[in-house]
């Protein structure tokens, strides 16, 4: 399972303000901790800067690296942020994200096209916003389809199948998580990842709700998520979710969880 | 004498049979029609509305009350004179150019509809020129603009701007709303109201109305 720590986000209020004042301290210390919580990779979004966010998306890539050895997930749909944070980048960084709609496709491609750079494939295109297992699995085929085609190895691929909130449509819960299967199955080698908080939009208790969801996801196929690795609750139901889906051979990173004193806040 | 608010209580349990029932009970004992949909149906959903607001109600529920509401109207309209409900303003609302977000934006037209406007949905990836044409092909009152990205933020104040030179900024009240949005960015590109969600909508456009 790949953990993406997504707390460095602007448009979090904390984190938009330590921007604003620069302050290196907050952002290294958050790195730091979801770092060592176990994100694979640090989310770095600068989005809510217009003008700006070339040079803050390359700062925080900056602050991150230097007290965590670990890659970012550089987290915007503009060429110009992208390229100014992987001028600074160490390693191989994860690009969050391409997707079908025309113009994000076409700006972004020539970056990805023919490196070894990981990259989202969010399902969407400018047709809308994918519903059902059979509209996702088309914008995904073109997704894959076209990065391959472009020197991507398929390997290198995150597809998003794009999570839609439970509250408006009692079925977009099992329309994300058959995709995933479908996803998984149909192009050997990729990889699904996903954000989780849309499926909970307008409901109660989110929190508990996101993560049946990701076990749902998980126990199908998924293998990445963009997550507060800080919750250890959810740290906890992944690592035993991935267990319950046999992909955990002698249950050795169950074991290692519990080792690492994963659950004990259960108490 | 029929009682109204068991109607109103049916919409905000969102039983559907029985807001029929009770609707059709209300036609046979002659109530005005009219005050059946706004103190009956409509009167139920406010409540919806305000219970919304403060985290009382979750949108499934909302939906339901709002399609039971919707089948009570049906049976009502014929018997309106001339078909005509009471329309408290008349909003154009479409997601901004660029942007394909339409679950929120569907919810604010829906929680306005139920709430007596008349509603013009546009769309998602609405040009500035398309909520112009919007806005004179209905006699829009109301302009609610909706962006969920921090990247399509900037089309509601190109929006704005065409508005302007299309001499029709005067003429209509211009909202807006979206995850990324706050009253800071509303008062900074000149909007007249921002609402958090679709309950503060319903508010907002009376508000601004009056």
């Amino acid at each position: 399972m790949l953990i993406v720590g997504e707390l460095i986000n602007a448009s979090r209020k904390a984190i938009g303000e330590a921007i604003k004042a620069q302050d290196v301290e907050y952002i290294q210390k958050v790195a730091k901790d979801e770092f060592e919580a176990g994100a694979n990779y640090i989310d770095v979004n600068a989005g809510i800067f217009v003008g700006k966010e070339p040079e803050y998306l390359q700062w925080l890539v900056k602050l991150v690296q230097e007290v965590v050895d670990c890659p970012c997930c550089l987290d915007s749909p503009d060429p110009k942020a992208i390229e100014a944070a992987l001028s600074v980048h160490k390693g191989t960084p994860m690009i969050n994200s391409i997707s079908l709609e025309k113009e994000r496709y076409d700006a972004l491609l020539p970056v990805i096209a023919g490196t070894d750079l990981k990259v989202v494939a969010l399902c969407m295109s400018d047709d809308g916003m994918p519903e059902t297992m059979d509209a996702r699995l088309k914008i995904a085929e073109k997704l894959i389809g076209g990065l391959v085609k472009n020197n991507v190895p398929i390997e290198n691929i995150y597809v998003d199948p794009l999570v839609q909130p439970l509250s408006v449509n009692s079925s977009f819960a099992v329309e994300f998580i058959n995709s995933v299967e479908a996803i998984m199955t149909q192009f050997k080698g990729v990889h699904t990842m996903c954000g989780l908080s849309n499926i909970s939009y307008g409901l109660p208790v989110r929190k508990f709700m996101n993560q049946a969801f990701a076990i749902m996801a998980i126990a199908k196929g998924l293998d990445g998520l963009i997550i507060n690795p800080l919750d250890k609750m959810m740290m906890a139901s992944l690592v035993t979710a991935e267990a319950l889906a046999g992909r955990d051979n002698f249950c050795v990173n169950y074991l290692k969880a519990f080792r690492n004193k994963q659950f004990d806040f259960l108490g | 004498m029929f009682d109204l608010s068991l109607l109103g209580k049916a919409v905000i349990e969102g039983d559907n049979e029985e807001v029929k029932a009770l609707t059709e009970q209300a036609i046979n004992a002659n109530v005005d029609p009219l005050v059946i949909i706004n103190e009956g149906l409509i009167g139920g959903m406010n409540i919806v509305g305000q219970r919304f607001k403060v985290n009382d109600m979750f949108v499934p529920e909302v939906l339901m009350s709002a399609r039971a509401m919707n089948s009570g109207i049906e049976l009502v309209k014929p018997l309106l004179a001339g078909g005509e409900m009471t329309n408290k303003g008349t909003v154009i609302i479409g997601t901004v150019k660029g942007d394909l977000h339409d679950i929120g934006k569907s919810l604010v037209a829906m929680m306005l509809e139920c709430s007596g406007f008349k509603v013009v949905d546009l769309g998602t990836d609405v040009s500035p020129e398309e909520f112009v044409a919007g806005i004179k092909d209905n006699n829009g009152q109301v302009v609610a603009l909706s962006a969920l990205l921090t990247t399509t933020m900037l089309a509601m104040k190109s929006t704005i701007e065409v508005l302007q030179e299309s001499g029709l900024r005067e003429k209509v009240v211009v909202m807006i709303g979206g995850a990324p949005i706050t009253q800071d960015f509303a008062d900074q590109i000149g909007a007249d109201g921002y609402a958090g969600d679709a309950a503060a909508a319903v508010e907002l456009v009376t508000k601004l109305l009056n």
